[in-house]
């Protein structure tokens, strides 16, 4: 299910039009014209990436690295081949807004791809798009086609010197190819593992060649950006976290789906546009940014505004914008064992804290959850949680301990609960 | 240079350098596993995670680079917490079975563990357990003790070129494994075993024999190719029970290859010979020292008395030691006869009065790790000198260019820039094209000599202008071109493009003392027969020391006949065989190289000394001793000699060798007409496990696949237009000699070949190497 409010990538978007995804569809929304400004004017490339700076457009895959600055560190010099790459690769639990960019609006994240090529004097992109939404994948490549038959990708784009291609891959499914290295090695074939950095994908990505990679919205936001200005785009949110975002709202709320709405936006806004709490029940916690970020406490999140400022500030992240719903009947344990689980099975196996702590807390969780748990298993938690976080190559071992921390910090009567008691303080109901 | 300081103590450090490199410098230990000095940094273990100012969290010195005025500290509260968490993780999984792991006492887990281990686990769920893997008959597994650290894998696709090993499955079900039903079967493999630092790569060999705390380490040098690998021979209750790499960065590096690593097991085998022997009426007797060189004295003088010197030859194998062989031609000159030689396997000697040195490795074993390009004559050269192939790999990888001139496309993990697959009898004409697009390319004139018409195809040129392509310029003549019956030619064409390119000419020694045997005299002299002649023209007796005919020389087939119908065969050998046992008369039982001092001249003219690692088994005696009585028995004088070292001395002077190596041929030998041959010839390739008498009698190294199967290869054309197909028997005919074979089809043999190995039982009855041969459907 889908729901939109309006904002920069979905404005206009009749998403109960079959083909309000279509070449046609996305140019009668005014689609193409900020490519076509670019290419007429032959805007210097250093004007293009100022306007992304001026936007404050921040990565909308989690980190919120500021775009613009990451495209200026592409060596838009450097000799030989560079690429883009967009990371598709949706694979954090609770979010699920890349895919209906690329199912309702696919042009925008090309018409983005090609501008951040032409920006940073690229000539071969790549899509990589998570393993388990196939026909996202083929709508995809449906796409591809139209926009090559139409002159818009391919060699002389729109007649003029500048050049570009691009292409999709799938991946098959694995969650830490959707971190950018271990998605680079994925795309040269490999296994996917991150790399240690540095050298960083902006000197050594994909082929070992200059590379830079951005989340699919960061890509599909760059099409407004140009076109209607870096004010407009910045004024549709708030300082330092211009723009619009989409968040995709899952969990014990009458209309779960993505909404696009200004960065800054009362959590309690987001909640109604949502339809309220499911069945009237009480809200007893989110975890606002997918399930890496942090948990926080209903009461919390009701007086926050969704940026990423105000959410970093309350001690979590804003994330890829993944809200995550739980009403009272949620038992936190249970929760938490299920988010274990996940990095457990997840984890790529290079390094040693996260290949053999997540397995650990897991079964700690577990334990407890299944009656079993032992006074000190909550210092054991923390202990193995210090062991690993900010020991490893890439985050993963970090996003499987900050819901641990996050979980037992918040909630930590909850789980004393369970192991004195052997079973939950609440009558746990998923739905 | 950089300035940084650890753990107080200030330091410069090369740019680039990492932590690790800058601590290694100073000289402070940083805890590690998956870090190791010749492999990729995989920063995956996180063991050596230390404190650098300014940076929030801990990080891996093995990954970091140092950067100017960096702070670290490798012991500090913050790096000792990460590197004790670290450790709990790697052993909660990590089986407790220290006692029964062959790994205990050089366990690098073990060691750490007791240095940053808890004395207890607080990890009490059921520990993962991981089935193990069939590598092979050389490593054997545990995968269970596996800490991912993938060395392993590392080197297996950066050192020996080929990925046999990954890791396969993701978080805690990551497993180290080879592909599927497949085996690891690099002939540098044994390598991973001493990489691993847990128990979970084991020799398969030594497996449950020892541990490694009741063994004495003592140095030796490989008795196998002309590398000198240094080893480390392990040894209890006199019995050699492992071998190991003893670093020498400019030799071996840190690794040995798999046959100097476990043809120890002949040693202790079965087929040792360890009592002089003497045949009457055709039974075989054992007899006493005092006999049987009585016995060998009576008879040599017989013959010299009836016949004259000259009746007898004498063929000494280039794995002897410098004073075996030194000792060897002397006794025998001085006994009367220049029939000497060492080059046992060659066929062409036709420049021997022109060589203006000792053929070599044309420059230091260290220098093929820099060189640019390179083109190969008839060479596989990583199932002939592995760790050379091992260096030529290295330079590839940093931009060198190969080429190739070859009948069998060995598939040597180097993508060759330039590839002739031509039978061996167009060897001469494929080198002499190139030749001639060398000085097409370099716009310089032909030497007259090689003037003479030839057809320069666009291969011919890409194999020049590949050649042509680096500032250091390597040709080498590999092992087919060594043995063939046009080797003196091959080698003047090559000192020809030489010439005209700058490059150096390398003629790699394939055994571990051939230059040593030529430095010491090992060579016909004043008309001596040489290897081949000495069987062509069969002599009354033989003296054979540790030299199998029926297997190491160029015709098997004529050596055995000459041997067989001899008056007398002496045959001095370690070990026994059947062979041996029909066509000689009296056996003299010496020592491998595990048992006497000694000393090798590898091929790039150093000399290794070396000592006995073990005593004699039985009656077995060092051959330098054994010559040196025979001498006394004989009254020859000038053998009074009281230990190798003396021996040594007299040989030759090791400050000297250097400047006796020397690839270039004088005037005395001259190129005649070439042309193209489209007969068909054999290409016999002595298969790496089949190249001496130790390594034949290694039961595990004689499991492997890299051991001669005795097929007939050929190429698809030829198949069809003899209407041969894959898997009939086919009758191979050579001169008078015939065998039968399983035809095998492979696109990877040249046209109007018949790949058939040689070092087989099963091909000895076969002529030469490479001499024509004729293919019958049986």
């Amino acid at each position: 299910m889908a729901v939109f409010e309006k904002g920069v990538i979905f404005e206009g978007v009749d998403t109960a039009d079959s083909s309000c995804w279509s070449l046609a569809a996305y140019q009668a929304r005014g689609g193409y014209t900020a490519l076509k400004k670019l290419i007429e004017a032959q805007t210097p490339q250093d004007e293009v990436i100022a306007e992304i700076k001026n936007s404050s457009l921040r990565g909308r895959g989690g980190a919120g690295f500021p775009t613009g600055l990451k495209w200026s560190f592409m060596p838009r010099s450097f000799p030989g081949d560079k690429y883009i790459v967009c990371n598709s690769d949706e694979g954090e639990p609770g979010t699920f807004k890349d895919r209906d960019i690329m199912w309702f609006n696919p042009h925008a994240l090309i018409e983005g791809m090609i501008i951040a090529a032409y920006a940073m004097g690229v000539k071969r992109g790549y899509n990589y798009i998570h393993g388990e939404i196939f026909e996202v994948y083929e709508r995809f490549e449906t796409a591809l086609d139209e926009a090559r038959a139409a002159g818009l990708l391919g060699e002389r784009i729109l007649g003029s010197d500048f050049s570009f291609d691009l292409f999709a891959h799938h991946g098959y499914g694995a969650y830490i190819c959707g971190e950018e290295t271990a998605l680079l090695e994925s795309l040269e074939g490999k296994k996917g593992q991150p790399r240690f950095k540095p050298p960083f994908p902006a000197s050594f990505g994909l082929y070992g060649k200059p590379t830079t990679i951005n989340n699919t919205e960061s890509f599909a936001s760059v099409p407004f950006i140009i076109k209607d200005g870096a004010s407009k785009f910045l004024e549709a949110g708030k300082p330092n976290n211009g723009g619009t975002k989409l968040f995709s709202i899952s969990g014990h709320v009458n209309r779960p789906g993505n909404y696009e709405i200004p960065l800054g936006t009362p959590f309690a806004t987001l909640l109604e546009m949502a339809g309220g709490m499911k069945d009237g029940k009480k809200l007893k916690a989110v975890i606002p940014g997918g399930s890496s970020a942090p948990i926080l406490p209903g009461d919390v999140m009701m007086d926050l505004t969704m940026d990423y400022d105000a959410i970093s500030k309350a001690g979590s992240m804003l994330g890829s914008g993944a809200v995550i719903v739980m009403n009272e009947d949620v038992c936190m344990v249970k929760a938490l064992e299920r988010l274990a689980y996940f990095y457990h099975e997840e984890s790529c196996g290079q390094c040693t804290p996260c290949r053999e702590g997540t397995g650990w807390l897991y079964r700690v969780i577990h334990r407890i959850e299944n009656g079993l748990g032992r006074p000190d298993d909550l210092d054991l938690l923390t202990s193995v949680g210090n062991n690993m976080a900010g020991k490893t190559i890439c985050a993963l071992a970090d996003a499987a301990v900050f819901p641990v921390r996050s979980f037992t910090k918040h909630f930590r009567s909850e789980f004393e609960y369970h192991i004195e008691n052997k079973k939950c303080l609440v009558d746990h109901k998923w739905f | 240079m950089l300035e940084i300081e650890i753990n107080g103590q200030q330091l410069t450090v090369e740019t680039g350098s990492t932590v690790m490199d800058a601590a290694n410098q100073a000289g402070v230990y940083i805890p590690h596993f998956c870090y190791h000095k010749k492999l990729s940094i995989a920063a995956n273990c996180r063991m050596c995670l230390v404190e650098v100012e300014k940076a929030p969290k801990p990080l891996p010195a093995c990954a970091t680079p140092v950067t100017d005025g960096m702070k670290v500290k490798t012991h500090s509260e913050l790096a000792a917490k990460a590197q004790k968490g670290v450790m709990e993780f790697l052993l909660i999984n990590h089986p407790l079975d220290c006692p029964i792991c062959d790994q205990g006492g050089e366990c690098q887990l073990q060691d750490l563990a007791v240095g940053y281990g808890g004395s207890s686990s607080r990890y009490e769920e059921e520990k993962r357990v991981v089935a193990n893997k069939d590598l092979g008959p050389l490593i054997s597994t545990d995968m269970t003790r596996c800490i991912h650290c993938t060395r392993c894998v590392r080197f297996g696709d950066e050192i020996a070129g080929r990925m046999e090993l990954g890791m396969a499955n993701r978080g805690e079900h990551s497993e180290i494994m080879p592909f599927i039903s497949k085996t690891v079967d690099s002939e540098l493999s044994g390598n991973m075993i001493d990489l691993c630092p847990v128990g979970a790569l084991t020799s398969k060999p030594f497996r449950y024999s020892a541990r490694t705390w009741e063994l004495s380490r003592r140095k030796s040098v490989s008795p196998h190719d002309g590398l000198g690998s240094n080893l480390i021979v392990q040894v209890k209750h006199n019995k050699v029970y492992r071998v190991l790499p003893n670093e020498n960065e400019a030799i071996n590096e840190c690794w040995i290859a798999d046959r100097d690593r476990f043809s120890y097991e002949a040693l202790n085998s079965e087929a040792r010979l360890t009592k002089p022997m003497i045949k009457n009426g055709g039974i075989w007797k054992e007899v006493s020292w005092t006999q049987v060189l009585e016995y060998v004295a009576h008879g040599l003088l017989d013959i010299r008395k009836n016949s004259g010197a000259s009746e007898i030859a004498g063929l000494i194998s280039p794995h002897s030691t410098t004073e075996e062989i030194f000792l060897f031609q002397k006794l025998l000159r001085a006994f009367g006869t220049n029939n000497i030689d060492s080059r046992i396997k060659q066929s062409d000697f036709s420049a021997d009065s022109a060589y203006q040195g000792i053929p070599w490795l044309g420059q230091s074993i260290a220098e093929f790790s820099s060189l640019n390009s390179m083109l190969l004559v008839g060479s596989n050269l990583r199932k002939e000198i592995p760790l050379l192939a091992s260096r030529v790999r290295y330079a590839v990888k940093h931009g060198a260019s190969v080429a190739t001139i070859t009948a069998k496309d060995t598939q040597q993990y180097i993508k060759f820039k330039g590839k002739a697959l031509v039978s061996p009898a167009n060897f001469a004409n494929t080198l002499l094209a190139v030749l001639h697009a060398v000085a097409q390319s370099a716009g310089k004139p032909l030497p007259a000599s090689f003037d003479t018409k030839v057809e320069v195809t666009a291969l011919h040129q890409e194999i020049a202008k590949t050649l042509l392509s680096g500032e250091k310029q390597v040709i080498l003549l590999g092992a087919e071109a060594q043995y063939h019956p046009q080797f003196a030619t091959l080698l003047a064409i090559a000192n020809a493009i030489a010439e005209l390119s700058g490059a150096i000419v390398s003629v790699p020694a394939l055994a571990a003392n051939s230059v040593g045997a030529w430095a010491v005299g090992a060579v016909p002299t004043d008309a001596g027969d040489n290897a081949v002649q000495m069987f062509a023209k069969p002599k009354q007796a033989y003296v054979l020391f540790n030299v199998e005919p029926e297997l190491d020389t160029y015709n098997p087939a004529q050596a055995v006949a000459a041997l067989s119908s001899a008056k007398m065969v002496v045959v001095c050998s370690a070990f026994k065989s059947a062979a041996a046992e029909q066509y000689a008369d009296v056996m003299l039982p010496i020592t491998p190289f595990s048992e006497t001092a000694g000393s090798y001249v590898n091929t790039e003219g150093k000399l290794q000394p070396f000592n006995g690692v073990v005593k004699p088994q039985g009656d077995a005696r060092p051959a330098w001793k054994v010559l040196r009585v025979l001498a006394d028995v004989l009254e020859l004088p000038g053998f009074a000699y009281d230990s190798a070292e003396e021996v040594r001395a007299d040989a030759l002077d090791a400050e000297k060798i250097l400047s006796r190596l020397n690839n270039r041929l004088g005037d005395g030998f001259a190129v005649n007409g070439l042309s193209a041959v489209d007969s068909i010839v054999r290409h016999a390739e002595v298969p790496l496990y089949n190249a001496d008498p130790i390594v034949r009698r290694a039961p595990a190294l004689q499991a492997t696949k890299d051991v001669a199967v005795p097929v007939a290869v050929v190429n698809p054309a030829l198949a069809e237009r003899m209407g041969l197909s894959a898997g009939a028997k086919v009758q191979v005919k050579q001169a008078n000699a015939t065998s039968s074979f399983e035809l095998v089809i492979d696109s990877l043999v040249a046209d109007n070949t018949v790949s058939i190995p040689a070092g087989h039982p099963a091909t000895s009855m076969l002529g030469g190497y490479f001499d024509h041969v004729s293919l019958e459907r049986v």
